[in-house]
Parts: structure tokens; C-alpha cells; sequence
């Protein structure tokens, strides 16, 4: 597995270098994690390792969900077992608000934890997050377009795209035109992130520039798959 | 609970001992600076007419003239490269931002001393 984690989107700010350059810089509150389950290609026909970060509370959390993390002592159970079915590993946690796969064998263990160090060192990062919701946005917020003008016979359409079309070729309007509609509140990669600060006493984080989604997001912090 | 962590991690960006100096100070900003490989103390001083920002991030402006002309700088408190920040005059003054004083020119740009006992 590249190296991953799941953390929580924190806040910006600068902090110094030792030679006196201001970095801006996300704060990430990144783990500790649990691994919840490790996927085999044998078994599952992909290799991965399953991550909850943020305990939530058993009464919140679905039956299958406090199924997955809790050993069980049932009838059912000791059934199984006395009938000679191998049991499921459990990794005897809490259930995890937040749950992602990382793909890639790790050789890690159910019920293992991943903390911050496995960044110590600096390198790079991908941070994946949902991105701010902005509702249904004109193309003037959403794509960048430059509107039409303020004066010169601009009647009501300052906002407005121009035209969506040619004339009698093709006489119809091309599919996948840049117009108005939803934007944010999508999945949203930021690649190539530089690793400014570990500070593994507080599970903290900092990256350098700006992660995508609102203060208290969930984002998951990867190894950065960039060539170098 | 957000704000403590920021707080966290501002603190170590944050200097032992923050300069004391308000706005309508006149200060003497003694700001290190890198000539090829030597360094170099470059002193500007001027008067405080604004400070912005909190933690590490806190800035302030220091205005004076220069051959006639005004002159501002904005310093980070926080960063290294600002050795030292010596208060030479305290003024009174009524407001926190003491813009108003771009368009003075001359006399009137004197503000009244502050004397602390």
C-alpha cells in the first residue's frame, strides 16, 4: 500500500522556516486510524486495507457496522466454529465514523493502527476530500467564463454564457457544454502536497497550500502518486 | 476544539517573547536581511499605523518619509528575519488604524506624546 491515512481538515495558517519564509499551510488532524479489514486478492480479488478514523458512538453506528469491529461471543459464532468455519478478523475497536480503503497490499494486520509518523520525513501528498458545496452556479463561478459586458446594449444577460450553437450546422447544441449546475460538494483531489510538519504527540499533519472541503472536513491523506 | 489545535500549531511559529509596541509608536524595525551569503541588519524606523492579523499571522505597518515622501512597510511580528523591534516614542492616539495620516503632510503629521509613569 502507498503510505495512507484519514484525518480531518483543521484550518489554515503560516508557520516560519528556520530561514525566516512564511509557509502557508493546512492543518490536518490525521489519524490515529484502525484498520477495520485487510482485502486479499485470493479472497476479495483486489488487495487493500480498510481505515476508520473518529470513534462513533455504538448506539449511532449500524448493526453491521458494530458487527464488523467488536468480537462477537454468540451461539452463532461458537456454531461456526465448532462447524469448523474459519472467522472473520476483528479488529476489536470502536465503530469509526469515517471508512476508506487504501488499494495496495500493506502487510498490515486487522485491528493494527496507523498513526501520522508513517509520514515523518516530509515527501509529498494527494489529499482527497469533498470540496464546499456551492449550489447551482452560473458559468461565471462555476467555469471561469468571463461574462458579457457591463454596458453597449447588454440587455439583462451580464452573467450569461454566450451562445450554446452554431447555425443550421450542426443546428443543435454540442453535449458537454460548459453551462450552469451544480458546483462543489464533489470528491476533490490536490496532488503533490509538501509534508511541512509531523507532529505525531498531537496526530497532527501540516501540509503545504490549501486541501479541499470545509474546517472539520474528512480527507484522506495519501502518498503521492506523482512522478517524480 | 479546532481552535485549540490551531492555537497549537501557531505557538510554535509564535516568538518566546512577542515585541511590545502599540500603534503610534514610533519604532526602530531592525530587520535582518541576506546580502549574498552575509548577513545584515537593515534598520527602518517609522511610525505604527496599523497592526492586522492575530498568531503568527499578525502583521503590522510602519509609515515614514523618506526624502518627502510617505513610505510604508509591512513587517510580520512573528517572523524570524525581525530581530528586533525598539519602541523609541509612544504617541496618543484614538483609533487603531491611523490611516488618516496619508493625508497629512508636515506639521501635521506629528502626533502627541503618550507618557507613561
Amino acid at each position: 500500500m502507498s503510505r495512507g491515512i484519514l484525518g480531518r481538515k483543521v484550518g489554515m495558517t503560516q508557520v516560519y522556516r528556520e530561514d525566516g519564509t512564511a509557509v502557508p499551510v493546512t492543518v490536518i488532524e490525521a489519524g490515529p486510524c484502525s484498520v477495520l479489514a485487510v482485502r486479499e486478492a485470493d479472497r476479495d480479488g483486489y488487495e487493500a486495507v480498510q481505515l476508520g478514523f473518529l470513534d462513533k458512538p455504538r448506539r449511532l453506528a449500524s448493526r453491521a457496522q458494530r458487527g464488523q469491529v467488536a468480537k462477537i461471543e454468540s451461539k452463532r459464532s461458537k456454531s461456526r466454529a465448532a462447524a469448523g468455519v474459519a472467522s472473520v478478523a476483528k479488529p476489536d475497536c470502536e465503530p469509526k465514523r469515517f471508512v476508506r480503503e487504501f488499494r495496495g497490499a500493506a502487510g498490515l494486520e486487522v485491528g493494527a493502527e496507523v498513526k501520522v509518523d508513517i509520514f515523518t520525513g516530509g515527501g509529498r501528498v494527494d489529499v482527497t476530500g469533498t470540496s464546499k458545496g456551492r449550489g447551482f452556479s452560473g458559468v461565471i463561478k462555476r467555469h471561469g467564463f468571463a461574462g458579457q459586458r457591463a454596458t453597449h446594449g447588454v440587455k439583462k444577460v451580464h452573467r450569461h454564457t454566450g451562445g450554446t450553437g452554431c447555425s443550421a450546422s450542426p443546428s443543435r447544441t454540442v453535449a458537454g457544454l460548459k453551462m450552469a449546475g451544480q458546483y462543489g460538494n464533489t470528491k476533490t483531489t490536490v496532488r503533490n502536497l509538501e509534508v511541512v510538519r509531523v507532529d505525531s504527540e498531537n496526530n497532527l499533519l501540516l501540509v503545504r497550500g490549501a486541501v479541499p472541503g470545509p474546517i472539520g472536513g474528512y480527507v484522506c491523506v495519501r502518498e503521492t502518486n506523482m512522478l517524480r | 476544539m479546532n481552535t485549540d489545535i490551531m492555537d497549537l500549531v501557531e505557538k510554535t511559529s509564535i516568538k518566546a517573547e512577542p515585541p511590545q509596541f502599540e500603534v503610534g509608536d514610533t519604532v526602530d524595525v531592525h530587520n535582518k536581511i541576506l546580502e549574498g551569503n552575509k548577513e545584515r541588519i537593515q534598520v527602518f524606523s517609522g511610525v505604527v499605523i496599523a497592526k492586522s492579523g492575530r498568531g503568527s499571522r499578525e502583521m503590522f505597518t510602519v509609515r515614514r518619509i523618506v526624502a518627502g515622501e510617505g513610505v510604508e512597510r509591512k513587517f510580520p511580528v512573528h517572523s524570524p528575519r525581525i530581530a528586533k523591534i525598539d519602541v523609541k516614542r509612544s504617541s496618543v492616539v484614538r483609533r487603531a488604524k491611523l490611516y488618516f495620516l496619508r493625508e497629512r503632510v508636515g506639521k501635521a503629521v506629528r502626533l502627541k506624546e503618550r507618557r507613561t509613569s
